[in-house]
């Protein structure tokens, strides 16, 4: 079964915003319903990601990486001399070889999607934060349909605007996409219920992945011994959280090149109807 | 508690080999536990933007101590920033990151796992495990042992810190060395009422530096 396109949104057009006259509800029918059952083969049959645009907050993606192949745009959240962050265009690829891991996940699963890098990381420890949350802040206002976020912070005093980008990016159909721990912390951005958290299980295949019906975590992707893209053109066997996440974002990117105006708690509800743990995950 | 507590309570100024000695036995019991060649500590030197090795059981004992690398770079910078656990099975293939280290330290694992050492929201340092046994095969288990040990090892870490700069604050390094010295000569009601004074600075003082 396909997608129903009712109405397309124009992108200026005013919606109600606070109440809905009666005359208005002709006006907000939604583009997507879910059909009965929601296969994979409908949610992404056919699919290669291609026309999503995704974005990797982390360390920067070497370019000309034979895993990666073509990054749409680098850029790099920097000091500038006045002491104020700005979002620079940047060629310096990336400074750990994570950011590329990340990117290259996203590659394999989702052929087709556009990959842009912005570099939060790597300039030092002292700083991240601020950093981290202008990166976020620059990919949100952008307008991204997924944000890669193999990242966390634990410290409390950012939790607060890291929750209302969280939640614009949620209103701004930004899928924000996030590693979640595996240790007795708390930390951000996973733990918000308006991103998509993601932690790891054991087996090799890359869309084999599980709905966790005891949040915080929400999902689990494949995150065990990847052989990941890495500096240099190479290749680095790893294993962690950071690359099961990209595992979801792909999959995401999949599901968004087929039915792009799905939103974030619809394209949630795909994941959940698609785990392999679920019914229409078979 | 606040360092200027702790540098008047008892025993506080002996404690730092104990701590010390805490922190290596971590260590040592990660690398037993893990089979590995060499487990190590590093501790995050803010102001210098450096992780330092704090504490090293196995290869490189004796010589890496006190060394320190860019807190940014390589995989230890970032699992730092990230505060997200990673296994690297194959590092001899990162080039950059295996040259760099043969030149730092003299010994270039195949092999690690490195976790950032957390304390409430604090990120202290980095545990890493190098070189666990060639057939063992890693499983999430073990990254969530990793994990618990973590913890463990942040305690370490933590309390080594505040021993420090306890002893600092009343040796006088610190900016409110002074002072503290002054309250440590006060009467009980008196002094708690300076050092309550005092932790609010320092925390006026940690917060405008943050």
């Amino acid at each position: 079964m396909s997608s129903v396109v009712l109405h397309e949104f124009e992108e200026d057009e005013e919606l109600p915003a606070w109440s809905l006259p009666a005359e208005a509800v002709d006006r907000i029918r939604v583009p997507v319903t879910l059909p009965e059952q929601v296969t994979r083969e409908w949610a992404w049959g056919g699919s290669t990601g291609a026309g999503v645009r995704v974005c990797i907050l982390d360390s920067g993606i070497e370019l000309d990486h034979p895993l990666v192949g073509k990054v749409e745009r680098s850029v790099a959240v920097v000091r500038g001399e006045d002491g104020e962050l700005q979002v620079l265009d940047d060629d310096e690829g990336d400074l750990c070889g994570h950011g590329t891991a990340c990117a290259g996940v996203i590659r394999s699963v989702a052929p087709d999607a556009e990959l842009t890098s912005v570099r939060v990381l790597g300039a030092g420890y002292t700083g991240g934060g601020e950093i981290m949350l202008n990166g976020l802040g620059w990919a949100i206002e952008q307008g991204f349909q997924i944000v890669n976020m193999s990242l966390s912070t634990t410290r409390t005093k950012y939790v607060e605007r890291l929750h209302e980008l969280a939640d614009r990016a949620y209103f701004k159909r930004v899928l924000l996409v996030a590693s979640a721990h595996n240790m007795p912390v708390e930390s951000f951005p996973w733990r918000f219920a308006s991103v998509i958290s993601v932690g790891s299980h054991e087996e090799a295949d890359p869309l084999t992945f599980y709905y966790n019906p005891s949040p915080p975590v929400e999902f689990f992707g494949r995150g065990l011994d990847l052989d990941v893209a890495w500096l240099d053109g190479g290749t680095l066997r790893c294993t962690g959280n950071s690359f099961a996440t990209p595992h979801i974002a792909a999959i995401c990117a999949l599901v968004l090149g087929k039915h792009p105006d799905l939103t974030p708690f619809q394209l949630k509800s795909v994941l959940y109807q698609t785990a392999s743990n679920a019914r229409g995950g078979a | 508690m606040s360092d200027l507590e702790a540098a008047v309570a008892a025993g506080v100024l002996g404690a730092d080999e104990a701590h010390r000695s805490l922190l290596q036995a971590t260590v040592e019991v990660a690398r037993s536990i893990f089979g590995a060649k060499a487990a190590s500590v590093f501790l995050l030197d803010e102001e210098a933007d450096e992780l330092v090795f704090e504490a090293v059981a196995g290869e490189g004992e004796g010589e890496l101590l006190g060394m320190r690398f860019p807190a940014g770079n390589g995989i230890a910078g970032w699992v730092l920033t990230t505060r997200q656990p990673l296994v690297v099975d194959d590092l001899s293939s990162d080039t950059r990151w295996s040259r760099s280290a043969a030149e730092s330290t003299g010994y270039v694992p195949k092999s690690m796992m490195a976790v950032p050492l957390l304390v409430e929201e604090r990120a202290l340092g980095v545990l890493e495990v190098l070189d666990r046994p060639p057939e063992s095969r890693v499983r999430l288990a073990e990254v969530d042992l990793l994990g618990l040990f973590a913890n463990q090892a942040a305690i370490a870490l933590d309390l080594l810190q505040r021993a420090r700069r306890a002893r600092e604050a009343l040796a006088g390094q610190g900016r409110l060395a002074p002072l503290a010295r002054v309250a440590a000569q006060l009467e009980d009601g008196e002094r708690d009422a300076a050092f309550e004074l005092l932790r609010a600075l320092e925390r006026v003082l940690a917060e405008s530096a943050d």
